[in-house]
């Protein structure tokens, strides 16, 4: 067990390290929900006068979804960097070494799930910093990281086993395209669900993006829901699960396939 | 070999078909002595990097058998990976990691911590004259420099068995011979094997001890360079026709050619003839003047001692240059065979009466 934590540390590490020696990469995945931040806040502040959003600030509102959102489109390219070790080699040097296969795939988890945690601490001090009032503290924040890193890793395990499965960027640029607006602009991340067409939200209540949104941001709030929280963070927790699982397979049937 | 150690590799019947009904490998078998290094040769697509896969567990064959230093690698593939070291064609160094990084990462792996950890990084960086360079991301590292890294990730944890995947494809001269140089040195270690593979007739020929051609997903014949050379009696002498043979080219050719002494076996392939001759330059007139009286005009001969090429064309049944071509689709390729008139990748062999031994 212990050596499987080591390797899932060596194979993190390796990431971070990257991550850390590319500034303009590391700046850009921080600049974009910046941009997003004040885009939609300018566009969007008078929205709140409509009622339903429980706050009188538009930011107030908005930080959580632009952490849920960027937290879903960083992810979803991790697929692109998998696809790139493949065609490097570095995969296939590392598949004839003894270390363990879930530690390959782990150490991309713990990695993403790090870069996308400090990535929404960023968001929420910027939000801070434009005056956001966050009334359910740190202890609401910290459930609103865990549940951006849970979907993260959704996203990141899934964009990791496409990438492996089908081997062309094309596929993953496509997938993500067509997938990142529908699923935010199908979830209450800028918009009040009082205030969503009916139809919008009931595809909301079965959109991953949409429980991380609802637990972050109930926990946010002055009368946090704990059950909300636990619900949707725990269907999370389980899709996570469930995405680790089949980026694990997806590499045994990639093996099969060379 | 003494026969009381087993065989460092041993595959047998080792079959592999790729979605699309492409074999890959059809009935390989191979076996290399422990502390010995063994060339697979064969152009690109013939199986040799489909064969190192599966010996080093990274692909399953769909049927066979095969063992690394005594470990099944069906049954038991942790094992051999901690006895092989594998360098691949592409062994993917992290470019943004420094050298030193790369090493260390690849021991940790396998198992090194600590003080031995950076005793062996730096041994290695040393080794590979890549001690000034340790400290800096390998995305700047020359070609030579990033093959050498390589080889040195493959030899990290000491292994038995060491897997070398084209070595020195993408080398300019200089770094190829520096590398065969390195190469050289470690086949002359305590019981390292090597299995080598390579498009390079000149690699296979200064490199291995023992050589196995490749061709069409099988081993077509092994033995020592010099043994597989011996078996080509005499000189080699190509002969090319300013017009290429029709129908008859077979019975033209050993009507002409049988009756010289001292000439062997012909063969012939669309404009080309290549004859085996004891005294290559004596034969030569003769052979002009024969081919003349059955009304062919040559209109370039070359003599030659015989290469692995000649074994290859003897054994496979085509010319090297023209195997690499048609294996071209699987890979980058140096290869720019000139594909004759009418080019048929079958030769023909005709065997000549007159020249008795």
């Amino acid at each position: 067990m212990s050596t499987a934590i080591a390797q899932t540390w060596y194979m993190t590490q390796r990431q971070l390290m990257v991550f850390a020696r590319q500034p303009a990469y590391a700046v850009i995945t921080l600049i974009q929900p910046v941009i997003w931040l004040f885009l939609f806040g300018s566009l969007f502040r008078e929205v709140v006068g409509l009622g339903g959003f429980g706050t009188t600030s538009y930011l107030d509102y908005l930080v959580p979804g632009v952490v849920v959102m960027s937290a879903l489109s960083s992810n979803m390219w991790a697929g692109m960097g998998t696809l790139e070790e493949i065609q490097r080699g570095t995969l296939d040097r590392f598949l004839t070494t003894p270390v363990g296969r879930a530690a390959l795939m782990n150490g991309n988890v713990v990695h993403n799930g790090l870069v996308t945690a400090l990535q929404s601490v960023v968001i929420v001090l910027l939000g801070l910093l434009g005056g956001a009032d966050y009334p359910g503290g740190t202890g609401g924040v910290a459930v609103l990281v865990v549940a951006s890193v849970l979907l993260g890793t959704v996203f990141g395990a899934l964009s990791n086993a496409l990438g492996m499965l089908v081997r062309e960027r094309e596929s993953i640029i496509g997938i993500n395209t067509f997938l990142l607006l529908p699923l935010t602009f199908l979830s209450s991340a800028f918009m009040a669900p009082a205030r969503m067409p009916g139809w919008m939200r009931h595809i909301a209540d079965f959109n991953p993006l949409n429980w991380a949104m609802l637990a972050g941001r109930s926990a946010m709030s002055a009368n946090p829901d704990w059950g909300v929280v636990a619900s949707r963070g725990g269907a999370l927790l389980g899709l996570a699960l469930i995405g680790v699982w089949l980026s694990i397979r997806a590499l045994r049937s990639y093996q099969r396939s060379i | 070999m003494s026969g009381t150690r087993a065989p460092a590799v041993e595959a047998r019947q080792l079959i592999k078909t790729y979605p699309g009904g492409v074999t890959a490998l059809n009935g390989m078998d191979l076996t290399v002595e422990p502390g010995t290094v063994l060339g697979l040769l064969g152009p690109n697509g013939a199986g040799k990097s489909t064969t190192v896969k599966m010996l080093t567990t990274l692909a399953r064959p769909d049927s066979g058998s095969a063992s690394v230093a005594g470990h099944d690698v069906l049954r038991h593939p942790d094992r051999v990976r901690r006895a092989i070291g594998v360098v691949a064609q592409n062994s993917g160094a992290d470019p943004v990691a420094t050298g030193r990084e790369n090493l260390r990462l690849q021991g940790r792996l396998h198992g090194l911590r600590g003080a031995a950890l950076d005793r062996r990084a730096d041994e290695l960086l040393e080794r590979f004259s890549l001690t000034d360079a340790a400290r800096r991301p390998v995305k700047g590292y020359s070609g030579g420099m990033r093959r050498r890294l390589d080889v040195a990730l493959g030899l990290v944890h000491r292994p038995e068995v060491l897997f070398l995947d084209e070595p020195s494809t993408g080398l300019d001269p200089e770094a190829r011979t520096a590398m065969w140089d390195e190469i050289g040195h470690l086949a002359g270690e305590e019981g390292l094997t090597i299995l080598l593979t390579t498009h390079y007739l000149e690699e296979a020929d200064r490199l291995a001890e023992r050589v196995a051609i490749v061709d069409r997903g099988r081993i077509v014949v092994e033995g020592t360079p010099d043994a597989l050379k011996g078996e080509l009696r005499g000189d080699a002498v190509h002969l090319e026709l300013r017009e290429p043979l029709g129908e008859g080219g077979r019975t033209l050719i050993a009507g002409a050619l049988g009756a010289l002494p001292g000439v062997h076996e012909a063969l012939v392939d669309g404009r080309r003839v290549s004859v085996r001759a004891d005294d290559g330059a004596a034969a030569v007139p003769a052979l002009l003047a024969a081919l003349e009286r059955a009304g062919l005009t040559v209109a370039a001969a070359t003599v030659a001692r015989p290469s692995l090429d000649d074994v290859y064309l003897r054994y496979a049944g085509r010319r090297y240059a023209d195997a690499e071509a048609a294996g071209a689709h699987a890979a980058h390729d140096d290869a720019d065979a000139p594909a004759g008139p009418g080019a048929d990748p079958r030769t023909d062999s005709v065997s000549l009466t007159g020249g008795a031994r």
